[in-house]
């Protein structure tokens, strides 16, 4: 088989993998909230429903079908856009869900432009002067930053720069965004909390990454053309740490959709994974489903895309 | 720095010390104080055994010491400038320019991810010599001269798409493209099939003398280095045993390593052992129309037919050797005897006992009679368990030994294989490679086999001590009354011990003929092409050498 056609190959097999993966987590999401405790219809109507009225609502919101059928209508309704309806507010999951999504994201994204970026260079440049102060500094301070718990990075961010130093302000919602740096210092303190919490992880990973290529005989061949050691890393050993580098930075990044809520609560962010908690005490089902599975798509299609770069970036398969 | 005259030598090195630090933070010296010349045009050879220091010695003609190495004292002078005490920086404009290297295996010293000329030139753009295209028309100027197919466009591969031997030829452009002085050769054919190692080695020869370039010939192997070398500095232990000219040292060697070295070279004669009655009627092992391969299944075949109807038989007592070049599917032959990979059509008869193709299904017993030794020592043996628990793991599964029953054993089978009763507590890294192949096959033995199935087992190991572990196959054979089915591509080691040989060539067997006399009995065009392609101890070799190129044409695997 040409070189081309593995790589089509592969590429599709790893987007119907992905697919699959998707229909089984749907399963999984769907009837792990069928087994929480309680009756939506019951708590809805309060203790004093007569058994009459929970039997009718139950019946109105089609609570008394089977669940494989529930399951497949609710699906089906995935496909088509449609979230269903909240049982606690009657409103369009998807207009609940809507404005914190963005909010999320727009965390995300932030944190993602501000930390990839630095993680990078500095991983990279801790593998290229391995062994020096910087790389030893750098090495100490990611392995403490790893142990430090994210709600003790928040808190005391919070302590020094909104309380002691009246810098930035403590709540990030509501604050003032009309002009650019206040914008800048609203999203300031989460960001540099959740920027903590996952550069750690993708330095550490990049900078290995990194010197596994530069022990292989071809960096040692590029020494000993006489290349400069910017050239040996840049140009031989690191587009040949693409894909685990990629891997790295996909694994960090899925943290930011639904691995937040502690730096949502203490900043008063409102974003998805503390309306999904909201959700979960709420017996709001169609709620936490949708939560779930705007989690595992974000989760899925990171890790999706970084494999698809490791596949790409092998020119075994390229050429 | 002094203006080089004609006589000067281009290399000096002298009283040159190098030394490394253990991982246990132990200094050891690795070079202890080598001194010699190497004058403009010369080529000279590092020969010696793994840990000699010859590559060591070679890298630091660079300036270059691995990690955890370094240069500690005398003097390397290239061109009157001594690289020892140079800073990094003086260092790597020396690198390409005026010493270059060309690495033991391409394969791995080439960038997969870059295209072949980028990297091939890139020694012109590092020290900014010439303009890109006029870098790119020389390269091609090499690939021409190197004799590389597709001069014009062999560049713009991939370094996956070109043979091993294109490889090496192409690293060897990529050494010559800065016009050195001095080019170090690591081992650079050590990784070749023999039928490819000679159009390589006239590859370089001619390159060579062309530009009257100096050379350092790193090998181990004395007949390759008679074919290239003008001098012979043999080596061991990080000391000069010996040096002088290349025709002197094969013809009139006097250190005692010298002679050691040279006499692994002399065929050693394999008498066969009386046969006894019985095994004349069934043979040990006998293999029908044996059809094996690798990749899913399609209608009962799989995708890569590796094995193509297999056919021979080996009687009780006797040694059959299995010669081909890498890809001919010898170890694949041992895999499906085994049954680690079922084979899909034919049979394997052990004893007159037919074997189910799985490795699942067959009895114990079976089992027990049929053992493999692999080719690399060190993955084959786990790296956390000491010897004794490694040597034990057989003797309990096969034979129910347990505590000091399991253990008395243990220390016979280590000595069998000539190893202290110590070693059971040792890790295997901390054995060297000929001990540890000892204790791989002292394993195999304590199933107490009839059929050893041995995979290249002294291809990793040094010449001398790859002559050790036959010798000692052969006193196992006497006093075990054990059968071999030898698996090599050194033909010298599988005369010293195969009464038979078998010829594969692309998943079949193409001939069967007595080992002595290969070099007379070969018939099939490939064994001859293959017999006739085996380096021999002697300069003239190379040039005398005349192969039908029609043959090479056809099965050479360039």
């Amino acid at each position: 088989m040409p070189g081309s056609l593995t790589l089509w190959f592969l590429v599709l097999q790893r987007l119907g993998i992905a697919l699959l993966t998707l229909l089984i987590v749907s399963f999984a999401v769907f009837f792990a909230t069928e087994l929480l405790p309680g009756d939506v219809a019951q708590i809805l109507l309060g203790q004093a429903a007569t058994p009459e009225a929970v039997a009718g609502l139950r019946h109105a919101m089609g609570l008394d079908e089977p669940a494989i059928l529930r399951f497949f209508g609710w699906l089906a309704g995935l496909v088509h856009g449609d979230l269903g309806t909240s049982y606690v507010n009657k409103m369009p999951v998807a207009q609940l869900i809507g404005d914190r999504l963005i909010n999320s994201l727009k965390l995300a994204g932030v944190t993602t432009v501000v930390s990839v970026p630095i993680s990078l260079l500095m991983g990279i440049a801790a593998a290229m002067w391995r062994g020096s102060i910087f790389d030893r500094v750098i090495s100490t301070l990611t392995i403490s930053l790893i142990s430090v718990p994210e709600f003790l990075v928040a808190t005391l961010s919070v302590l020094v720069f909104a309380v002691w130093l009246g810098w930035l302000p403590a709540l990030s919602y509501g604050a003032d965004t009309s002009s650019f740096t206040a914008l800048l210092k609203a999203y300031a303190m989460p960001v540099i909390t959740l920027s903590f919490v996952i550069s750690a992880q993708m330095i550490r990973m990049t900078r290995a990454a990194v010197i596994e290529t530069i022990n292989t005989p071809y960096v040692e061949m590029a020494l000993l053309k006489g290349a400069s050691r910017r050239r040996m890393v840049l140009g031989h050993a690191l587009p040949n740490a693409l894909g685990p580098i990629a891997n790295a930075i996909a694994l960090s990044l899925s943290y930011l959709v639904g691995g937040v809520i502690i730096v949502e609560t203490i900043f008063n962010y409102p974003g998805v994974a503390k309306l999904m908690v909201d959700a979960v005490s709420t017996r709001d089902l169609p709620l936490i489903q949708s939560c779930a599975m705007i989690f595992c798509v974000s989760y899925l299609s990171l890790i999706t895309l970084a494999d698809l770069i490791a596949i790409l970036s092998n020119p075994r398969l390229r050429h | 720095m002094k203006e080089l005259s004609q006589t000067d030598p281009l290399v000096r090195v002298r009283d040159l010390k190098i030394g490394a630090t253990t991982d246990s933070g132990r200094s050891v010296e690795i070079i202890k104080g080598v001194s010699f010349d190497i004058a403009p045009g010369e080529i000279v050879a590092l020969i010696g055994e793994s840990g000699s220091g010859k590559t060591t010695i070679a890298l630091s003609m660079m300036g270059h010491a691995r990690t955890g190495c370094e240069i500690r004292g005398g003097e390397i002078e290239i061109a009157g400038r001594d690289v020892a005490q140079m800073s990094e920086r003086a260092r790597a404009a020396l690198r390409g320019v005026d010493v270059s290297y060309v690495p033991q295996s391409a394969a791995a010293a080439f960038n997969p991810s870059k295209r072949i000329l980028d990297q091939v030139i890139e020694i012109s753009a590092i020290h900014k010599l010439m303009p890109k295209a006029k870098a790119e028309a020389k390269a091609v100027e090499l690939f021409r001269a190197l004799k590389l197919p597709d001069p014009d466009t062999i560049g713009s591969r991939f370094p996956h798409q070109v043979s091993g031997g294109q490889l090496q030829r192409l690293a060897a452009a990529m050494a010559l493209i800065g016009d050195p002085k001095l080019v170090i050769f690591d081992e650079p054919t050590t990784a070749l099939d023999v039928t490819t190692q000679i159009e390589v080695l006239r590859a370089f020869r001619s390159v060579m003398e062309l530009g009257n370039i100096a050379g350092i010939y790193v090998s181990h192997d004395l007949a390759v280095v008679a074919q290239i070398a003008d001098r012979i500095v043999v080596l061991k232990g990080g000391e000069i045993q010996e040096v002088g000219e290349t025709q002197m040292i094969l013809d009139a060697p006097e250190h005692p390593y010298t002679k050691e070295l040279l006499a692994a070279f002399e065929p050693v004669r394999h008498e066969a052992l009386p046969i006894s009655a019985r095994a004349e009627k069934t043979p040990i092992l006998k293999v029908q129309n044996l059809w094996a391969g690798y990749g899913p299944k399609r209608n009962g075949e799989p995708m890569a037919k590796v094995l193509r109807n297999i056919d021979f038989s080996l009687m009780e007592g006797r040694n059959l050797g299995v010669i081909g070049e890498s890809g001919s599917g010898k170890s694949t032959l041992a895999r499906a005897i085994a049954g680690i990979l079922p084979a899909y059509r034919g049979d394997v008869l052990i004893d007159g006992h037919q074997m189910p193709p799985e490795l699942a299904k067959r009895r114990k017993e079976d089992l027990r009679q049929t053992q493999i030794v692999f080719q690399l020592a060190d993955t084959a043996l786990n790296p956390a368990q000491s010897i004794g628990a490694i040597l034990s793991r057989p003797l309990a599964f096969y034979h129910g030994m347990k505590g000091a029953q399991a253990e008395t054993r243990v220390i016979e089978l280590l000595d069998m294989v000539r190893l202290p009763a110590t070693l059971r507590y040792r890790l295997p890294g901390e054995l060297s490679g000929g001990q540890k192949q000892r204790v791989n096959l002292a394993r195999a033995l304590a199933a107490e086999p009839r059929l050893i199935l041995c995979d290249e087992i002294t291809s990793a190991l040094d010449t001398v001590v790859g002559a050790a572990v036959i010798e000692l196959m052969k006193e196992l054979q006497r006093e075990l009354k054990l059968s071999y089915l030898f698996i090599s591509h050194d033909l010298s080691t599988v005369e010293a011990i195969c009464d038979d040989v078998l010829v594969m060539y692309k998943g079949e067997v193409v001939e069967r003929m007595a080992a002595d006399k290969m070099a007379s009995d070969a018939t099939h065009p490939y064994s001859r092409l293959l017999i006739s392609s085996v380096p021999k101890l002697d300069p003239g070799w190379l040039d005398g050498l005349e192969q039908d190129p029609e043959l090479i044409a056809r099965f050479a695997n360039r």
